[in-house]
């Protein structure tokens, strides 16, 4: 039997009764413990998404506190430079703290508060996550922690100052690989300990059902702004359209396509393949990873023959992580959206491109994105239109940056 | 035919004291080590829950990630969890012998397949930390049919009318987790409160055995011991730790342990 995706219906909302996307992705696999504080959210989220004036509130922070829409602009000089496709980009990273992570966190916070929780905590890789969980608590009034992994404390620096500036606390974490994965499982066993007083928010369109949907209904808010976009641009969806977004967890991507699915337009995800002589790599569907379970969803997983998760390499924090949105593992299935992966270097290549041409400084994990743009346009005619998301901002990846390039200018 | 879970406990019962449950891990320190730990704990431990580790567990405290670190770093799989019961079971038929893990081992071992193993070996129960009810209903049920205890865990925040349900499926045992945490978090709630929500769980249905587990340490367990069953384990994991740290034997520590551990609750 084919998977198929159903028309009229939000991607979050076609899963079954076990909240399993075609049979087979997401659900809960969790603790008991988890299992109250996880209903009560769960009917949280299905009253609040229905009542106007919890929308009207999100909409207004979005506008107004977030800054919405973000541009969306046409990269000239790279379209004219490799010849072929227009290519645009919506520019997320002009978001207030610089990525896609905003809009999960914004909405997070608001049902904290009406959760009657004092307390959040969440995950976080490159530190965006974590740096806009941070933000959007000091906003609010929450007390904020976030637990990061030990190796991109280090790696992703700019973003760690600006949670300890928002006030939050970071928790280092030193198990396994020190990375994202080790992160979310960390926060995830903190809230077993503390669900009574604290609501978790998860970083990505991973995890429990219930924070796959939040963070997609979040990041809906890209595509949203984007399809008015592209009407104002083009009068219509042009008919050879491509939205081409990195996927890590695949937050930002599931809120670029959102708004499109039911169109003609062509979904692209790029997973980071990691670098060139390495066997390792963060891209379970391009590389045919099998179904496992990691962080409460089944989902295409890097793992060993016993179902031990297997380690990943990325020169971005961002997409260093075994595991993939079962949303995407579903878009997967269903071929409604084609995944690839590029390198290290072909990310670091793109950003070089891209910020030596165009105005913008997209991060390691949207040069990704930006790395199969560079490699597909120059093949495709000149009424085909390219667009990219450029989720996030390179500042925080400066260190990196300037360590591989030898210079890092903003 | 009654279970050998359901006999232990009708055995305690007479005895007037709780069925003590330990936990270690298998393949903590060695494959090896955790056999002979099994075969010297079992004068006391009148049932023996053996985890099969996990690299990403969502549930568990420092001292089990440290011991399921252990086991994986010395290279143990599911086949060898397997021939340690099988070993086990060799001399000490009569002992149950619980596994414990999450759920993806099995998945990816083919949930037939590893119920096949738990049978030939000689395994008499399974937990799955994170396959809660109602998505175990179907598991639970393979399980039934082979005659191996399904166990359902309960929580401080599982509600009264789940309660219900899960203790109408439930099998010999059910697991009942003191409070909010991890595996061998400091207990944070007074074994009173603790004993209050297991009376709750019991007048559902007083013939069913309910155990206490979480936290337990020598120092709170005879506190609990009106209970049906206490199980220990970040205890034992923590004893494997440090008899490796002051290069002691962790056998000999561990038996040590678990008898000091018994006489406190008889």
């Amino acid at each position: 039997m084919s998977l198929k995706i159903k028309k009229n219906t939000p991607l979050i909302d076609q899963h079954d009764n076990n909240f399993m996307y075609g049979g087979k992705f997401g659900g809960n696999f969790i603790p008991e413990t988890l299992k109250k504080p996880i209903d009560d959210l769960t009917k949280l989220f299905a009253r609040l998404r229905k009542d106007k004036k919890f929308l009207r509130e999100r909409d207004h922070y979005f506008t107004s506190y977030v800054g919405a829409p973000t541009p969306f602009i046409k990269l000239e000089n790279l379209s004219d430079n490799l010849g072929g496709a227009q290519i645009y980009a919506k520019v997320v990273s002009e978001a207030n703290g610089g990525a896609h992570k905003i809009y999960n966190a914004t909405v997070h916070c608001l049902i904290a508060k009406k959760a009657g929780k004092k307390y959040v905590v969440g995950d976080t890789g490159a530190g965006y996550a974590g740096k806009m969980l941070s933000m959007a608590a000091k906003k609010f009034g929450l007390k904020c922690k976030i637990f990061m992994g030990a190796k991109d404390i280090t790696r992703q620096r700019p973003n760690v100052e600006a949670i300890r500036k928002n006030g939050a606390t970071i928790v280092p974490v030193t198990t396994g690989s020190q990375t994202l994965v080790d992160a979310v499982s960390e926060c995830m066993r903190y809230w077993v300990s503390n669900c009574d007083t604290t609501h978790m928010c998860v970083g990505s369109t991973v995890g429990p059902n219930i924070f796959i949907k939040i963070c997609a209904w979040s990041t809906a808010q890209i595509s949203r702004e984007l399809i008015k976009q592209v009407f104002e641009e083009f009068g219509k969806i042009p008919k050879n359209l491509k939205l081409i977004n990195c996927v890590g967890g695949g937050s930002s991507a599931a809120g670029f396509w959102n708004e499109f699915m039911d169109t003609h337009a062509e979904f692209i995800g790029v997973e980071a393949g990691g670098p060139k002589n390495s066997k390792l790599h963060a891209a379970p569907l391009t590389n045919g990873s099998k179904i496992g379970i990691l962080h409460g969803a089944a989902q295409y997983v890097i793992q060993d023959k016993e179902g031990q998760i297997g380690s990943t390499e990325s020169i971005s924090a961002g997409l260093d992580y075994p595991g993939i949105s079962p949303l995407h593992c579903f878009l997967k299935d269903t071929k409604r959206a084609k995944y690839t992966s590029a390198s290290d270097e072909d990310a670091l290549k793109a950003y070089q491109l891209v910020s030596k041409l165009e105005n913008i400084s997209p991060s390691l994990e949207p040069s990704h994105a930006f790395a199969e743009a560079i490699r597909i346009a120059p093949k495709l005619k000149s009424s085909e239109v390219i667009i990219v998301n450029s989720c996030g901002d390179s500042l925080k990846d400066k260190d990196i940056i300037k360590q591989k390039l030898g210079y890092y200018t903003r | 035919m009654k279970s050998k879970i359901a006999l232990t406990f009708d055995k305690c019962k007479k005895a007037k004291r709780p069925a003590l449950i330990t936990y270690t891990v298998a393949g903590d320190n060695t494959k090896n080590n955790s056999l002979k730990i099994l075969n010297k704990i079992s004068k006391h431990a009148d049932i023996l829950e053996l985890g099969f580790p996990h690299n990403t567990p969502i549930a568990d405290g420092g001292q089990i990630q440290g011991s399921s670190h252990r086991a994986l770093k010395n290279g143990i799989k599911l086949k060898d969890v397997f021939q340690i019961v099988k070993k086990f079971k060799k001399n000490n038929p009569s002992k149950p012998i619980i596994l414990m893990g999450y759920f993806n081992l099995i998945y990816q071992n083919g949930e037939d397949s590893f119920l096949k193993s738990c049978k030939s070996s000689g395994v008499d129960g399974i937990i799955i930390v994170d396959l809660p009810y109602p998505e175990n209903k179907i598991f639970a049920n393979k399980c039934k049919k082979k005659s191996i205890n399904f166990i359902q865990l309960l929580s401080p925040t599982t509600s009264k009318e789940r309660m219900k349900k899960i203790v109408k499926d439930s099998h010999d045992m059910i697991y009942y987790i003191s409070m909010l945490s991890t595996t061998g978090g400091k207990l944070k709630v007074s074994p009173k409160k603790i004993l209050k929500n297991y009376n709750i769980i019991k007048r559902v249905n007083p013939r069913k055995n309910l155990v206490i587990g979480f936290g337990i340490t020598d120092k709170s367990i005879s506190a609990l011991k009106s209970a049906d069953g206490l199980v220990v384990g970040s205890m034992l994991c923590k004893t494997i730790t440090n008899s490796l740290k002051m290069r002691q034997n962790p056998v000999t520590n561990l038996d040590k342990v678990v008898y000091s551990l018994k006489r406190k609750i008889i």
